[in-house]
Formats: C-alpha cells, sequence, structure tokens
C-alpha cells in the first residue's frame, strides 16, 4: 500500500507560520539528569502556574489550534547537568538553574509576565563571581561548539513537526530522491567523517565498503549501547534529538543499500528507548520510513531493541550476535560487518553520534564541514565531562580543542577533594574510559584528535573525560577501571577472561602491600601479551588503563611496590597509623611495642609515628588504652 | 596452472585451496598449536594459540584468515612466542593440576602444549574455587576443572549432532560449560554419544570407567566372566600400543583378554550376523506389505534415544531389532550356562565396545531379566588398553589366540557393521539375494560405503529398486527425518550412525590426531572382510544352528522375546513443570496438560486455556491441581491430557472436559461437598 | 464456619489467578514474536517483567516453542546481566559504580546498604525477598552522582545516611501493610 508521499516543506511552512506567532518559550530540560533531579514536577507547576495566571500557554504547535504567544515545551540535556533542573527562556535566552516546582510561580509573574530576571535562580560565575543571565555569558557554554548538540537542548525531542520545520529530513529526501549510493559515499567521504564510537575509522569508506557488496539483503544498525562509565553523549543525543539518528540512518541505508535497520540501546536509559520508539513510530506515521520512502522503489524499516546489560555488546559482532539471539561474544574479524554482518549480510553498523552528525553534514556540505576540527579529524565531539571538575556536564567541542581548554576553560578549574579550586590540583584526566589512557600535565596544550591521541597512547574512544586530581590513587583508578572490564568480558578468549582477572589480582597485590619486584614487571608483560591477542576490542584495550598510568606514573607504581606506600593517601592497606595528638597522654606504650623503633616522643607529649620506618604491624594500635593510635 | 604462494618463516609455500592459514601453515610442515580449531567445526577463535604476525596486518588467528598471495607470514616471533606462553600459563592456573591421575593424561593437548612450548613456571595465581565433577550420566564423566572453554564439545553437540545438550553459561571469568540448568548430563537431552569427549582437548570430559567393576568380576573366584569383541575395536586397539590404525588386532586382543582372566571371548560380529537376518527379514516384511517404511536401522543407542526424544512419531519406522551388542546378550544368557556349565548368576557379559553409549544402552532397563542385564559391563577401546597395560601385557609381541566358539564365528557381513555403510551394505548382502532366490557371488555393494554425511544410492535386484540413505551425525539424521516426516523422500532403508564415520570414530576409540584415521580403520575392517571365508551372515553356520537350536523361527515368537525391543518416547529435560493452578481441597484432582512441542503442535495450548477457562466459569479452582508438564511421552498421539491419573491421547477439550466432571462427580457422590 | 480451606482461598486464588495470567502472557508474547528465535532476548525480556525473574520451568517452554535446545537458552540468560534466575525483592536498589558516581565514593553507601540489611555480594536479596541490592556500571546520569535507582526511580547526589533512611522508611511503609 502506498502511502502519499509527505510534502516536507508543507509540514514545515505550517509550523514556522504557527511559531512565528509564539513570542515566548519557556523550555525545560528533561534529560535524565535533570528528570531524576525533579524536571517533569517543574514542568507541571509551570503549566498550572500559567493556567492560575490566566496566561495562555501552548504546549504542542498546531496551527490551528495556536492561542495564546507563550510556549512551554521540554527538550532533551542542555548539558550543565549539575546545575539541573535547567530552563531556558526564549527569545531572550535567559537559563535559570537549579529550578524547583515552587520557583514556577515566581519566574511566571516576575519573567514571564513582568519581565525582570529572577536573579537568585541565575548562574554564578565562580571565577569572576558575575550573574550570568544566559549560555553565551557562562564559560561553560561560551567555549563549546554546539553542532551535534544544538538541537538537543531545544527542541521538543516528541515532537517530529519542529524537527522538520528546521530543515529535518530534507538531507534524507535528497538522498533518496536526487542522489545515488555513489555519491552520498563520496560526499561523507569527502567530509572527512570518522566513526566517534571509539574506532575512528572514516565513515565513508565504511559505507562504500558495504555499498559494494553484494545484495539485496543489507542492513544498518545504530550502535547505541554505550556502556562506557561516565559517558552520556549518545544517550543525550538519542533523548534530545531521536530524529536526526533517524535521518542518519535513512541516509546510510540509502548509500548501502539496506532496507531494514537495528537502532540498539540499552535498556539503562528508558528514557532514550522510548524516546527512539517514539520517533520511529512518528516517522512511520508520517511515511518517512516504511515502504516506498519518499515516494522511491527503495523502503525502509525500523526496528528497535533493547540491550540486556552487556557492556561488550557494544562491540560490533557482539551487538549483531545480540540481535540474534545469541550470547554476546565478538567473532573473528575478518569478515567484517561490511562483508557479513547480521544474519550474514552485508552490514553497516554506526555510533550514534557518527549518525547525528550525517545530516548535518549532508545540509552544510562536507567543505563546510571540514572547516570545523583538523585536517585528520574534521567536525566536533562531544564529551561527558566528570570527576573533579567544577562543570561537570555535557559538552561539544571541536577536534583540535586543547586539554586545557576544556579542563579549565569551560570545566571552570579541577577541584580537590574539598571542592576547592586551587589552580594546583590537576593529576590527570583519563580519556575514553576503560578502554583509554590518561593525559597528564604534559598533554595540556595537546590538540585533541584521533591521531594525537593515538600518538601518545590514548584514545578519543567514546568521549568519557575523567578529570582526576592529586588525591586519586592512579594504581586505584587503573583497578577500578580493570575491575570494569574484567567483569564485562565475555569469556570467549582466554587472554582476556583470564588475563583481566589476573591483573585485577597483580593490582589487588600492589594495593595491598604484597606486591614485589616481579609483579610490576608481570603486570606489564601480561598487559602487552593481552593487548596484543585478544580477540576483540575490549580484550585489545582492557588494559590501556594500566599501561597508560604505568607508563605516565611509573614513580607511584613503584612507591606502591617498593616502599609500600601510595602517595596520594587513598590505599588504606599502605596507610600508616596515625596518632590523634590530642588524644595521646604521651605514656610511650607504643613506642615501647614498636618492633622497628618507628615512633618518637616525649614523656607526657604527644608522640608521632615516623612513616618511612614504620611496617603497619599494627602493635601500637593495640598497645594504646587511649584510642589515640588510628588506621 | 599459476600457482599463488605465501611465504611463511621465508619459505614460499603454495596456496592449494585452504581453508585458512592455519592448514596452509601446517601443511608446510610447522605444527601451529591449537585448541579451538577442529576441522569439522565452525572456526571459533578463542583460544588465541594459532596467531601469527602478517606483516602489515599484524598478529592474527591463523584459524580464522584466509591465504592470499603474498602474504608475508611469521610464525615464531618473541612477541607471538610470548603470548603463547602467557595464555598456556593463564589456562594452566586455574587447571587440575593432577595430571598422573588424569586419564586424558596420556593424551591430553594441555599438556602437550606446556611441554611443547617450554613452560616451566606458572606465573599466576589460582582465582577460581573448584567445581563438582559429574559423574552421573551412565556414560560420560564431566569435570569443569579441566575445562579450557575452547567450545569444541559445544559446538560438536550443536553442529554435528544437532543437539546442543551443553554450551556456555555464565560470563566471564565465571563462564562455564554446562548442560541446561547446570543440571546433571543424565538429566538433559544428551544421548551420550561422546563426541563431546572425543573433541575435548583435555579431560574435562571423558569416558566413565567401569575398569573397577570388570576387575572386581575377574577377581571373583565364583564368576565367569566373558567378552565380546565389536567390530570397530579390533583396528584401533592396537594405536594404544603404538601400532598403525587399520591394523587388525583381533588375535591379540583374544590373547590379552584371556592373559587378564576372560573365561571365553566371543564377537560381536557374530550378533550382528544375527541382526542382519532379523533385521533384513522384518524389512523384506514391511516392504512386502508397505507398512513402516522407510525403516530406520536401530544399532545405534544414540540414535534410538535421539529419535526416542525428537521424533516419537517415527519410532514405529524404526527396527525393533536390537543391537548387536544386546543381541549377543540375550542369546549368551539364553546359551551360555549350558555351554559353560555355570549358573546363570554367575555369567558377567562384557564387551569392548568403540562407543560410551553403549554403557547407556547396557542399562536400559528394558535389557533385564530376572534382575540381571544382558550385558553387565561395557569397556571402552581405551578402558581395555589400560586393563592391558596395567595387567603388564606387551600387546604388540602377544600370540593371537583364536575366538571361542561358538559366539566368536562370523561372516565379513558382520565385522563391516563398524563403518558408516556397513550396517547397509550387511543387510543388501542377505536381502538381494533372498529377493533375487539366486546365489550371490559379488557380495560388494561399493555405492554405499563412503565418507559423505548424507549418501543415497539404489540397489536393482530381481527387477526390484532398493532406495537407501546411509548417513551418519545427528544433525544429518534430523535433515533426513525431516523429510520422512513431511512425506518428501522415498527411501526404503536408513542407516543412521551417530558417530561422524560409524562406529570406528566412537568416543571410546583411542584419541588421535590423525585427519586420516578414520578412513584408515574402515578400509581394516572392510579389508577384514576380505581375508574372512564368509562374507554373507546367511551363510553363518552358527547363525543357522542358533536358530534351530535356541531361536526357532525367524523373526518368531522366541526370537522376538530374545531378539527384538520396543521404544517410547522421552522426556528430554527432567524436573520442569509449571504449576498453574493449585487447588486447596485435601483431595484435589490432578490435571496435567502436555506442552511439549509435538503436543503443542497439536494444539495442547489452546485445550489448556479453555480448560482453564471453563474450571474458573464452574468455580473448580479448590478442586483440582493444573499443571502444564513436559513431557508425557506420547508425542506422536497428542494433544495428551491427564486426568486423575487417566491419560488421554488425542484428547480434545471436550473429552477433556468430560473426564473432569466425570472424576469430579465421583469425588462429590462419596463426600458432601457444598460448592459456591 | 468457615473451614481453614476456605480462610487460605484468596491466597491461593491469587497465585492461581497469577499463575495463569502470567502463563497466558507468556504464550502471547511467543506468539507477538511469531516464534523467531532470533528476537529470544526481547522475548526473554518480556517473559522476565511478567515474572519478576525467569523460572526455569518458564526458559524450558520457551526454549521449546522456540525450537532451540534449553541449554542455548539458559545460556543466554546467564550472559546478561539484567536477567535474573532468582527472584528478586520487592524492591530492587541499583547503585551505579560507573566512574563519575564512583569517585564520587559510590562504594560508601553500598557498604552501609549492605551492612544495614546484612547483605553482601553473593547474597543480594533479604530473606523476606524486600529488597535487592545490586550494582550497575553507569546509568548515563553523571551530573548527578552518586546516583542510586530505587524500582524505577532515580536519585541523585545519595549519601550513605539518606541511602539507609530510605531503605528504613520502605520497611517501616511495608510493616504496616
Amino acid at each position: 500500500m502506498k502511502t502519499a508521499v509527505i510534502n516536507l516543506d508543507q509540514v514545515s511552512k505550517e509550523y514556522i507560520d504557527a511559531a512565528n506567532k509564539i513570542t515566548r518559550r519557556v523550555v525545560i530540560c528533561a534529560g535524565t539528569g535533570c528528570v531524576a533531579n525533579g524536571a517533569l514536577k517543574v514542568y507541571d507547576a509551570f503549566l498550572s502556574e500559567t493556567s492560575a495566571a490566566g496566561v495562555d500557554v501552548v504546549t504542542e504547535l498546531r496551527a490551528e489550534e495556536t492561542k495564546g504567544d507563550l510556549r512551554i515545551s521540554r527538550s532533551g540535556c542542555q548539558g550543565f547537568c549539575q546545575m539541573g533542573p535547567l530552563v531556558t527562556i526564549e527569545p531572550e535566552g535567559i537559563l535559570y538553574t537549579r529550578v524547583k516546582p515552587e520557583d514556577a510561580a515566581e519566574i511566571v509573574r516576575t519573567t514571564l509576565i513582568e519581565g525582570a530576571l529572577v536573579d537568585r535562580l541565575l548562574y554564578v560565575d565562580p571565577v569572576s563571581g558575575t550573574r550570568c543571565t544566559g549560555t553565551a555569558e557562562i564559560p561553560f557554554y561560551a567555549r563549546q561548539s554546539r553542532t551535534v548538540l544544538k538541537k538537543c537542548g531545544h527542541i521538543d525531542p516528541e515532537d517530529i513537526i519542529e524537527y522538520i520545520a528546521a530543515e529535518g529530513y530534507t538531507a534524507a529526501r535528497e538522498a533518496y530522491t536526487r542522489m545515488t549510493p555513489q555519491t552520498i559515499c563520496e560526499e561523507i567521504l569527502h567530509s572527512g567523517l570518522r566513526g566517534r564510537g571509539g574506532g575512528g575509522f572514516p565513515t565513508g569508506r565504511k559505507w562504500d565498503l558495504t555499498r559494494k557488496q553484494p545484495g539485496p539483503k543489507k542492513y544498518v544498525i545504530c550502535n547505541g549501547d554505550e556502556g562506557d562509565p561516565g559517558a552520556f553523549m549518545d544517550r543525550s543525543v538519542m533523548e534530545g534529538n531521536p530524529h536526526s539518528v533517524i535521518e542518519g540512518m535513512m541516509i546510510a541505508a540509502r548509500a548501502i543499500g539496506a532496507d531494514e535497520g537495528y537502532v540498539y540501546v540499552r535498556a539503562e536509559y528508558p528514557l532514550a528507548v522510548s524516546r527512539i520508539r517514539k520517533a520511529v513510530t512518528d516517522a512511520e506515521a508520517m511515511g518517512l520510513l516504511g515502504d516506498n520512502v519518499f515516494g522511491t522503489e527503495h523502503s525502509f524499516h525500523i526496528d528497535v531493541m533493547e540491550g540486556a546489560g552487556a557492556f561488550v555488546c557494544g562491540e560490533e559482532t557482539a551487538l549483531i550476535g545480540s540481535i540474534e539471539g545469541k550470547r554476546g561474544m565478538p567473532l573473528p574479524k575478518p569478515p567484517f560487518p561490511a562483508q557479513s554482518g547480521l544474519f550474514g549480510k552485508p552490514t553497516v553498523i554506526n555510533n550514534v553520534e557518527t549518525l547525528a552528525s550525517v545530516p548535518i553534514i549532508m545540509r552544510m556540505g562536507a567543505a563546510e564541514f571540514r572547516s570545523y576540527g583538523t585536517e585528520s579529524s574534521p567536525g566536533t565531539k562531544t564529551f561527558a565531562l566528570t570527576g573533579h571538575v567544577v562543570n561537570t556536564g555535557l559538552i561539544e567541542v571541536p577536534f583540535g580543542a586543547t586539554l586545557r581548554e576544556i579542563v579549565y576553560n569551560i570545566g571552570g578549574g579541577v577541584t580537590n577533594d574539598r571542592g576547592e579550586v586551587t589552580g594546583e590540583s590537576f593529576k590527570a584526566v583519563q580519556i575514553g574510559g576503560p578502554s583509554g589512557g590518561c593525559l597528564t600535565e604534559e598533554h595540556l596544550e595537546l590538540p585533541l584528535d584521533f591521531d594525537s591521541l593515538k600518538g601518545v597512547g590514548a584514545m578519543v574512544g567514546s568521549g568519557g573525560l575523567v578529570v582526576m586530581n592529586k588525591q586519586t590513587c592512579m594504581v586505584r583508578m587503573a583497578r577500578y577501571f580493570m575491575q570494569f572490564t574484567q567483569n564485562e568480558s565475555c569469556g570467549k578468549c582466554v587472554l582476556c577472561r583470564e588475563g583481566t582477572k589476573q591483573m585485577l589480582a597483580l593490582l589487588d597485590d600492589i594495593i595491598e602491600g604484597n606486591a614485589t619486584g616481579h609483579t610490576l614487571e608481570m603486570l606489564e608483560k601480561l598487559a602487552i601479551a593481552v593487548q596484543k591477542g585478544s580477540l576483540c576490542g575490549l580484550g585489545k584495550t582492557a588494559p590501556n588503563p594500566i599501561l597508560s598510568l604505568m607508563r605516565h606514573f611509573r614513580a607511584e607504581y613503584e612507591a606502591h611496590v617498593h616502599q609500600k606506600r601510595c602517595p596520594a593517601g587513598e590505599c588504606k592497606a599502605l596507610a600508616i597509623p596515625e596518632i590523634d595528638p590530642e588524644k595521646c597522654k604521651g605514656c610511650t606504650m607504643c613506642a615501647k611495642k614498636c618492633p622497628v623503633g618507628a615512633i618518637s616522643g616525649e614523656v607526657k607529649k604527644p608522640h608521632v609515628i615516623s612513616a618511612e620506618v614504620c611496617i603497619k604491624c599494627g602493635a601500637c594500635v593495640a598497645a594504646c588504652k587511649f584510642d589515640a593510635v588510628m588506621l | 596452472m599459476d600457482k599463488t604462494f605465501v611465504n611463511v618463516d621465508g619459505r614460499d609455500i603454495p596456496i592449494e585451496g585452504e581453508r585458512n592459514l592455519l592448514e596452509l601453515i601446517r601443511k608446510a610442515g610447522i605444527d601451529i598449536p591449537t585448541f579451538c580449531y577442529h576441522s569439522d567445526l565452525s572456526v571459533y577463535g578463542a583460544c588465541r594459540l594459532c596467531l601469527v604476525d602478517i606483516e602489515g596486518r599484524g598478529i592474527v588467528t591463523s584459524c580464522s584468515t584466509l591465504p592470499e598471495p603474498g602474504m608475508k607470514i611469521r610464525t615464531k616471533t618473541e612477541e607471538i612466542r610470548e603470548i603463547r606462553k602467557i595464555a598456556v600459563e593463564l589456562l594452566l592456573a586455574n587447571h587440575d593440576q593432577s595430571c598422573p591421575t588424569c586419564p586424558k593424561s596420556a593424551s591430553c593437548q594441555l599438556q602437550n602444549l606446556a611441554r611443547r612450548l617450554g613452560i616451566e613456571e606458572v606465573r599466576f595465581k589460582r582465582t577460581h574455587t573448584p567445581a563438582p565433577v559429574d559423574r552421573t550420566s551412565p556414560s560420560l564423566v564431566r569435570d569443569p576443572n579441566k575445562c579450557v572453554l575452547c567450545g569444541d564439545c559445544v559446538r560438536a553437540c550443536s553442529e554435528i549432532q544437532g543437539i546442543g545438550a551443553v554450551d556456555f553459561a555464565g560470563r566471564g571469568a565465571s563462564s562455564t560449560v554446562v548442560p541446561a540448568f547446570g543440571k546433571d548430563l543424565s538429566k538433559v537431552e544428551c544421548v551420550y554419544c561422546g563426541l563431546c569427549a572425543s573433541v575435548c582437548p583435555t579431560g574435562a570430559i571423558t569416558p566413565k570407567s567401569e575398569v573397577d567393576a570388570v576387575w572386581r568380576a575377574l577377581d571373583n573366584p565364583k564368576k565367569k566372566v566373558v567378552a565380546q569383541i565389536a567390530p570397530a575395536v579390533r583396528v584401533a586397539l592396537g594405536e594404544h600400543f603404538g601400532m598403525e590404525p587399520g591394523t587388525v588386532t583381533t588375535g591379540q586382543i583374544a590373547a590379552a583378554l584371556k592373559a587378564i582372566g576372560f573365561a571365553q571371548v566371543y564377537d560381536t560380529s557374530f550378533a550382528a550376523d544375527l541382526t542382519v537376518v532379523e533385521e533384513a527379514n522384518e524389512f523384506l516384511d514391511r516392504a512386502e506389505r508397505g507398512e513402516r517404511l522407510p525403516q530406520f536401522t536401530s544399532c545405534c543407542p544414540s540414535w534410538v534415544k535421539f529419535a526416542e526424544q525428537y521424533y516419537p512419531d517415527l519410532l514405529p519406522n524404526l527396527s525393533s531389532c536390537r543391537s548387536p551388542q544386546q543381541m549377543f546378550g540375550s542369546v549368551a544368557r539364553e546359551v551360555l550356562p549350558e555351554k559353560l556349565n555355570v549358573s546363570a548368576k554367575d555369567i558377567v557379559i562384557v564387551s569392548i565396545m568403540p562407543c560410551t553409549a553403549k554403557k547407556f544402552e547396557a542399562k536400559r532397563p528394558e535389557f533385564k531379566h530376572d534382575g540381571i542385564p544382558d550385558v553387565d559391563h561395557v569397556l571402552t577401546t581405551q578402558e581395555l588398553g589400560r586393563m592391558i597395560e596395567e595387567s603388564g601385557l606387551d600387546f604388540k609381541r602377544l600370540e593371537p589366540e583364536s575366538l571361542d566358539m561358538p559366539l566368536g564365528f562370523k561372516t565379513g557381513a558382520g565385522v563391516i557393521f563398524g563403518a558408516s555403510g556397513g550396517v547397509t551394505e550387511a543387510v543388501l548382502r542377505y536381502a538381494v539375494e533372498k529377493i533375487s532366490g539366486v546365489r550371490l557371488d559379488a557380495f560388494d555393494f561399493r555405492d554405499v560405503r563412503g565418507e559423505e554425511g548424507i549418501r543415497e544410492a539404489t540397489i536393482s535386484a530381481a527387477g526390484k529398486e532398493i532406495r537407501l540413505a546411509i548417513v551418519h551425525g545427528l544433525a544429518n539424521a534430523r535433515k533426513v527425518a525431516d523429510k520422512v516426516r513431511a512425506g518428501e523422500c522415498d527411501y526404503d532403508l536408513i542407516e543412521v550412525m551417530t558417530c561422524p564415520g560409524g562406529c570406528i570414530g566412537g568416543a571410546g576409540q583411542p584419541v588421535s590426531r590423525d585427519p586420516n584415521v578414520k578412513r584408515r580403520r574402515a578400509r581394516g575392517l572392510y579389508d577384514s572382510d576380505k581375508m574372512l571365508e564368509l562374507h554373507k551372515s546367511q551363510d553363518n553356520p552358527v547363525v543357522t544352528q542358533c536358530y534351530a537350536k535356541h531361536l526357532g523361527e525367524i523373526g518368531g515368537e522366541k526370537a522376538h522375546a530374545l531378539l527384538h525391543t520396543h521404544y517410547a518416547s522421552r522426556k528430554r529435560i527432567a524436573d520442569t513443570d509449571l504449576d498453574l493452578l493449585n487447588g486447596t481441597d485435601s483431595d484435589k484432582l490432578d490435571v496435567s496438560v502436555c506442552v511439549g512441542t509435538s503436543c503443542m503442535v497439536r494444539g495442547s495450548q489452546e485445550l489448556l486455556h479453555s480448560l482453564i477457562d471453563y474450571i474458573e466459569e464452574r468455580g473448580l479452582q479448590n478442586a483440582v491441581d493444573v499443571r502444564a508438564t513436559f513431557c508425557f511421552e506420547q508425542c506422536d498421539r497428542g494433544p495428551t491430557v491427564s486426568v486423575g491419573g487417566n491419560v488421554m491421547e488425542k484428547c480434545t477439550f471436550e473429552r477433556a472436559r468430560k473426564a473432569l466432571e466425570d472424576a469430579l462427580g465421583k469425588l462429590n457422590s462419596e463426600e458432601v461437598k457444598v460448592e459456591n | 464456619m468457615p473451614s481453614n480451606q476456605e480462610l487460605n482461598m484468596p491466597q491461593t486464588l491469587n497465585k492461581n489467578t497469577q499463575s495463569l495470567r502470567q502463563f497466558k502472557k507468556v504464550c502471547e508474547i511467543l506468539d507477538r514474536y511469531d516464534h523467531d528465535q532470533a528476537k529470544l532476548i526481547p522475548i526473554l525480556q518480556q517473559v522476565q517483567h511478567e515474572y519478576r525473574y525467569l523460572p526455569e520451568e518458564v526458559l524450558t517452554y520457551v526454549a521449546t516453542s522456540l525450537g532451540l535446545p534449553p541449554a542455548r537458552v539458559f545460556g543466554v540468560a546467564t550472559f546478561y546481566a539484567h536477567f535474573a534466575l532468582k527472584p528478586k525483592g520487592k524492591y530492587t536498589i541499583r547503585l551505579c559504580d560507573g566512574t563519575a558516581c564512583h569517585v564520587k565514593k559510590s562504594i560508601p553507601i553500598l557498604e552501609a546498604l549492605y551492612k544495614r540489611l546484612s547483605l553482601s555480594e553473593n547474597k543480594n536479596t533479604t530473606p523476606d525477598m524486600l529488597f535487592t541490592v545490586e550494582t550497575v556500571s553507569c546509568l548515563g546520569a553523571c551530573g548527578l552522582a552518586p546516583v542510586m535507582v530505587v524500582n524505577d526511580e532515580v536519585r541523585g547526589q545519595v549519601t550513605p545516611e539518606a541511602a539507609v533512611k530510605l531503605v528504613e522508611d520502605i520497611i517501616a511503609s511495608e510493616g504496616s501493610k
């Protein structure tokens, strides 16, 4: 059955006409973070307060229905997660932070009706002390280049018409009606777009390889199994602008000749799942997805599948296995999915951000896309900035931005454990999650892109950036990542399955103070073997945190091993007991019991334990009758 | 023809259609180590031992890489050697270290590799807690502490046998290979063929040993222990002692058994001749009536269990003949007490088999009479080899002895049973002569021989055509059985062997890495056939005598009692009923509806729902327990419903409802009850 | 005078109705996916939603209906962290141990919960089936670290004290039922 081909231009015009009647818009961030902090209640509060105040409100824009010139809507993640719930007022671009449902009444009265600001809800820049009216003044935002994320914090992700009105699906239309698979692949190749999921493989080349495979059955898969702890870029795109992903998939399908696609989303992202599902349903209802796309002979159907809790399913062959109803165990490559993928057919698997970039590239043109970023890594990249940094949240910068810009200008600087910015707290940044490496002070001026990072033994990965201050023990961080990887290892190949477990055991030895001279040597040998010999990306990159941290922080490792000391003071097993001077009565019992003479002090005066001599036997703790010796 | 080359460690090696680099490199004489690669199974790529370094590509697994002209390959760089060592050490760290007492000690690939790679210390700690060993099945022992997770057993059971009784469970370091739900092997669909044990590189799955029981019998002065030797054993036992596969050592085996203390040594091939006579007649009889065709052979116990589980509707097509092992036992029990002048209960019958499923077969309840099994113990070829070693005998230097009469006399037809196609050929040698009425001089039927998994042949006799299919591997059997079910094929007689190549490839045979071992063993059998005086079962005078003195008519009543059996459909997995309704009355009625696949296909699900709706409408919930069960073992006659112990087949909702009402009515009339 | 049996009726009836309803649901789910083997994972997800875990007999039924070996279905069910083969508590508390949450000290919260409920990594469900405590890796709400989810409710910036208080509030409200 052929449905009438939707007239995108007309739909768009009708929407814009209706939107032109709106003079003011309140956008409430409804990404997972803000929702957890009560954003939906804030939204309800706005509706009830405006109603109470007798103000007409539009929640869904349709030409016929518009009465009133104030629109209240929800958006995807606006990025500044720790300051949420976030409320943006347009056209002024006012950003209110930490908004509670109780604040709605005041905002309606003061800002919407009276046109003034509610100062207490504005963001205060901790460095300059000034109140910032809107994102243009907030360093966190001002320094970013939100391209893929541009619409995420603005449009209503559940309104397909709003997407269409902003040139949505026009690139797909172009692809299906006026371009050929070959020209599409060429355009994407020229743009230099590289996979944003971690691999950095040129997307145009992947598409072209798949295009050349014999058909007729081919598949497009969107890899939404973002499992890196600390990464939520893909989630935000799926929640904030799901149609951009669908449009990207459509263009990919046209490029390779696929008629069926899957979106594989982690079940831990229920909001992303529901938004993508709704987007697919809405696109189908409009005739954008289904048989005879844009009136052509080609069809494209999308199915949404939820993951079941296996990080390894982010690996493409494991993901394919999961869609086929199997255990998510990766397969040796070659053959690559381009040749033999889902159900043995040629398949393109792309990351969410990669796909969301495609319509943007098609609309602005490859040349303009190349004007962002660097020569080898054009375009922008989203990052999730977390850890010991003032401003945590979701950011997007062009490739080539330096680490300093991100951590200090956008991030606002490194905090110590008390939350203060002292300017001396920076220790390292873990980039790329558990598969990545670390960047240290020497890399602060490094322009970040695929190749420069590879050059220093790190990788862009999916884009997780964790900032660590000087009170962070690097050995413990390595252990944390190794435990994650070990837990998520599929168990197929012996190097990853047993190797990660043994590396974890060795790290535990180091942390517990049981390491010997051999431990470090063994750890390194094992790490290299696992890196070189594992079957899939998970195993191959699992040792990266260890190797990278050993490379940059070898002294710290050696302190743990040879001196049984943790320089950052985090490893309890290596902590030396301390005497509380206020409780110590100077009775000298501890000094007498100490087998190595590590305690000194005069009678009736507080005693002191020497860190270098102490062997942590605990005799002093047991000896003290006044509870003055603590670990 | 232009040859293309790859360069391996500096030498140019031609590409000659090898499936992967590993096979090509082995052809070049370099034995690349591997656990998980098996030429008969799909590529898995997990053990990481077969890594090679390809210039420009880096380190890849050779088992999964296609040879490409111009590749420069290095097989033993420092990196690769280190990775291999670490991989093996990682396995050893958590492996059961009791090698000297492990039955796989002589043939364990892990032990072998550790030695070959020059591993002198294991630099890693144990991180796993030991798991219990599963000894519950009659045929196989599973020891998860020796498993290296190569997945060969999983793939063998799934790809070659089409069953999948074991699979990976868990994830990461807690991965194991287990039957469903971690149940014992005896509680799931395993057919005991032991292919898993054949492909297992370590001692994680091994045939279960009955050596101790046999020694006890031999040591007991009151008992007379007799042996029957299966055809496939005689061409393989020698391998245990370094002889070439296919060397026929029947004489030495007899000598060894006698030296160990067996009173008499007989030949299963004699019973195979019997089987031929019974089965061929059965076949001709069916062919004449046009009934129950095609006929499937039934001498393979794994195939029988497989059919009982998955194709119960085809059970009538199976030959009702017992296998040669069991026919022997039956006849021996009948004949030997008098012959040996010993009371029946003091005769211990031991069969030497290439097969682990025979251990299961011997224990089937229908093969026991008056508490005495027809076959007491089954020893595999490997177990016999060990007993011979334990006795200190120098097998190669033993003087051959002859087998004992009368049960040791056989024709070549009985001997070729051990090879795929052998049973069919033996039956043909009888049937063709009988049909044509003319003495058959050319007794070879080479059309049915071969190595392909599914073979077809058509033999003409006196203007009639006999259409044959010869199958080995149960995944292949499935294909043929599905076709038979669907009425899509025209075979008259179908031979099914579970083990690839037939019995000569059985799990009890000596472990061999020679890819030609099966071919050579089969050759030995066909050569032995040639060397014997008689080649057709009907010419076996002892067989004729046996009928005359003990069995009566071929296919007659006595023959049926001793030489035939019956089959029953089987539950595939134990303890998995679904409780749906639990009544509270003290004498509630038990209602069970089968929801196994066969019954479901026949509508048991709807029947169940209708029944439940009915019970709810009438407010009878307290009076009944309703269960969905698998399975009633009447799969071909489903849907099957049991009401109060009364099992109804081909049940409809009406019948079930009526049965329910009748049963409850009876209960009601016994007590005064007020139902709301 | 109502008999003891009749007094027990509502509970048994409820259990019976539940068993039947669940079984019907399983059959519906299988039909909806056309008994397609490739759809095993979505099928298991929905079956688990119905039973709150995956009982052995139901898994066997699903295997037989799909024409898959039970060992294979068991293998899939034990591979993915979301599938539970043992019943879970009425309240499932998931603590995020993703990098951001870890760095913001999620482990002390876990330890506080374990201590209060006498649980551990190996025994993570209370005997009265009220609570299950698990860690989960990264819910993607990193800006709110540390994050805790109780059934479907997400709570951010949790402290050990707040977590324990939440548990005690639940115990109190359940006790009064």
